[in-house]
């Protein structure tokens, strides 16, 4: 895009031409490059929406509490997926998320009501998360129980569970200083900040690490990925680890963003989750997609929920919308597969 | 017949019997029988042919739709949008009877028709397209519950003429009405899955699909009549369920395709495809429904009771590992 605006002679040209058509079509390939642009184009054309058929000087869709909100309104979410994704690409799929982060968010607020040391309540649902995670992936990578089955006894097992500790209650007076979420350094929502380290650091973690390489060698071909010394079962019992450690993190940031807590599992959670790392490019196949493209995709998603009340459409479509959005997203990418073997 | 063709080898009596232990099905019979003695032992209410009647009240939208179901798992596939199907035809019933002013009779005829299209669809992306069935049917659960939740507007649709209770609350020869449509539709199923060229087919589609399309099965026509079936059978229990509450909302049958999945799957069918029964299966709805009931008899809270189907779940796949495991090394 800069290359137009530089001088040119006329010679090099058609090499240049050939050079932007290369680049805008690399970045059409990649679901990363669509989503940021869908972003770009859902936010310009609310904005012109507004200054030019409601005739409002200053935008509010681009007002500073609208992006605060879009950014952070689904982070917690976007940090779930980022597991959610790693599961996916493993060849995998956990179901259970929506529940094991109601009742993390659940144990996390009654510790922080019953006065544990705030660090702890933030510290023990990662680390329950996790112990879930290691419980899951036990069963899937060593007693060989397919996970979408696992992860369905699971949610049945902690969604009742739930019930039976705390039947469904509401959690008042909440410490102040517990509430992780509502926290702003230097000016920045804390949701942000998480949302934002961790997808970078995960993304890093898993584009040059041997460990995080292994998760897509085991999710592409698991036979492969053993004949070449990676150990899938290993790689698997990791990977639920790491799911279980980041909903403990989406759990904490879930119980903090508002005063009160329902200990009740929030329906349709899991599937939220799952739509943010379908959208962001991770294959339901296994072996590809990037952690950064399930966040892009979080934080689209709450863009989308933002422009429909721009446009006074009724919030009861957005589960449409969503549906509609995953379906173009996997016509898309067969379509883009289709062309990659021709 | 197979068992005279193969008498002159092993085929005694308890070399059948314990074939059929050792089955899934045999395995979850002995868990029903079981848990139906010790609740029965332990919880008067529970052992009443009132109760027993009621429970089959309460499962038959379950039942209906794992019909198809168990179809779709025996051939590698999945259908996660039930639940949202069944809302959308509680409220496309509801909405074109009570807001369009569609005489019921129409409004029913339009419910079933509309989810039978919306399983159409499922088939129609999955065999044409490619989509893979998770991803498809993950799509629309979110996308025929949002034309649900569209539709309605969150307003629900009540008050409905007498006669249109008969199915869901009223019984024929002393029976729950939809009772005796679950136990035809289930017979029927059954027979199909078992007795017929296109059954027999879905196992081979299930076991490997490419050899089903080489031996000239119609694999894409097959799969699309069972996704469409999976539709038609999902709207056809949101309608029940309406006769039976009485009332239409855009959140029912949310969180039914894991009530579904979790009673097939208990009922023995691999969610890898390739085997399953029908009776499997109806054992697998019934040995949950009653384990709710006798649960929330025994002073569980109702909807506490999942944790016990979440570990039977886990335990059953468990047992029937381990004896295939056994079975397959001796």
């Amino acid at each position: 895009m800069t290359a137009t605006s530089e001088p040119v002679s006329p010679a090099a040209q058609p090499a240049v031409l050939s050079q932007i058509t290369g680049w805008l079509h690399s970045m059409v390939s990649s679901q990363e490059a669509v989503l940021a642009i869908s972003l770009i184009a859902l936010t310009v054309s609310v904005s012109l929406y507004e200054t030019l058929v409601l005739g409002r000087e200053a935008p509010r869709f681009l007002a500073e509490r609208n992006i605060a909100d879009i950014l952070q309104g689904n982070a917690y979410i976007a940090v779930a997926a980022i597991g959610v994704s790693m599961v996916i690409i493993s060849g995998n799929i956990d179901i259970s998320v929506g529940s094991l982060i109601g009742v993390l968010a659940t144990i996390s607020g009654l510790m922080a009501v019953n006065g544990f040391p705030i660090w702890l309540a933030w510290l023990t649902p990662l680390v329950i998360g996790g112990l879930v995670g290691a419980v899951i992936g036990f069963l899937v990578a060593y007693l060989r129980i397919p996970a979408i089955v696992v992860t369905l006894g699971m949610l049945s097992i902690l969604q009742g569970g739930l019930i039976i500790m705390t039947g469904g209650a509401w959690i008042y007076d909440i410490p102040p200083e517990f509430q992780l979420a509502q926290q702003r350094p230097l000016g920045i929502p804390m949701p942000v900040i998480i949302m934002i380290v961790l997808t970078i650091g995960a993304a890093l973690w898993m584009r040059y690490t041997a460990y995080g390489r292994a998760i897509y060698a085991v999710g592409g071909n698991a036979e492969a990925a053993r004949l070449s010394g990676i150990s899938p079962r290993a790689t698997l019992m990791r990977v639920f680890i790491i799911n279980g450690v980041f909903v403990g993190v989406a759990a904490v940031l879930f119980a903090t963003q508002f005063t009160t807590i329902q200990s009740t599992v929030p329906p349709g959670l899991e599937l939220f989750v799952i739509t943010a790392s379908v959208v962001g490019g991770v294959s339901i196949l296994g072996g590809t997609g990037t952690v950064v493209g399930s966040t892009l995709a979080a934080v689209l998603l709450r863009a989308i929920n933002s422009a429909m009340i721009f446009f006074n459409i009724s919030p009861y479509w957005l589960r449409a919308v969503q549906g509609i959005l995953i379906l173009i997203t996997v016509l898309a990418d067969l379509l883009r597969r289709r062309r990659q073997l021709k | 017949m197979l068992a005279t063709e193969t008498s002159s080898q092993t085929t005694t009596f308890g070399a059948r019997a314990r074939t059929l232990l050792l089955s899934q099905e045999g395995v979850l019979l002995v868990i029903l029988v079981v848990s139906v003695a010790i609740l029965s032992i332990f919880s008067a209410p529970f052992r009443t042919v009132e109760n027993i009647l009621n429970q089959g009240r309460l499962l038959t939208e379950v039942g209906l739709v794992a019909l198809p179901m168990t179809y779709i798992i025996i051939t590698g596939g999945i259908d996660l949008s039930v639940g949202s199907v069944f809302g959308l035809s509680a409220v496309v019933l509801g909405y074109t009877w009570d807001k369009l002013g569609f005489p019921l009779e129409l409004a029913i005829v339009v419910a079933l028709v509309t989810s039978t299209i919306a399983g159409f669809v499922n088939g129609w992306f999955i065999v044409r397209v490619g989509v893979p069935p998770l991803i498809m049917t993950l799509a629309t659960l979110a996308f025929y519950r949002g034309l649900a939740e569209g539709i309605s507007q969150a307003r629900s649709a009540r008050g409905y003429p007498e006669w249109f209770y008969q199915l869901g609350q009223r019984e024929v020869l002393g029976v729950p009405t939809q009772l005796w449509i679950l136990v035809i539709a289930a017979i029927v199923a059954g027979i199909i899955l078992a007795r017929t060229v296109f059954g027999r087919s879905l196992y081979a589609i299930g076991n490997n699909e490419l050899g089903a399309r080489f031996s000239g099965i119609p694999v894409n026509r097959y799969k699309l009549l069972i996704y469409t079936f999976s539709g038609f059978m999902s709207g056809l229990a949101g309608y029940i369920f309406v006769s039976r509450v009485s009332t239409t909302r855009s959140d029912m049958g949310t969180g039914l395709e894991l009530d579904v999945i979790a009673a097939v799957v208990l009922g023995g069918t691999s969610i890898f495809g390739g085997t399953g029964s029908i009776a499997g299966t109806m054992i697998g709805v019934v040995l949950i429904q009653l384990l709710k009931n006798g649960l929330s008899l025994a002073g569980m809270k109702g909807d506490a009771t999942i944790v016990v189907i979440g570990l039977v779940l886990i335990f059953a796949i468990l047992v029937n590992n381990y004896i295939q495991r056994r079975s397959g090394a001796s």
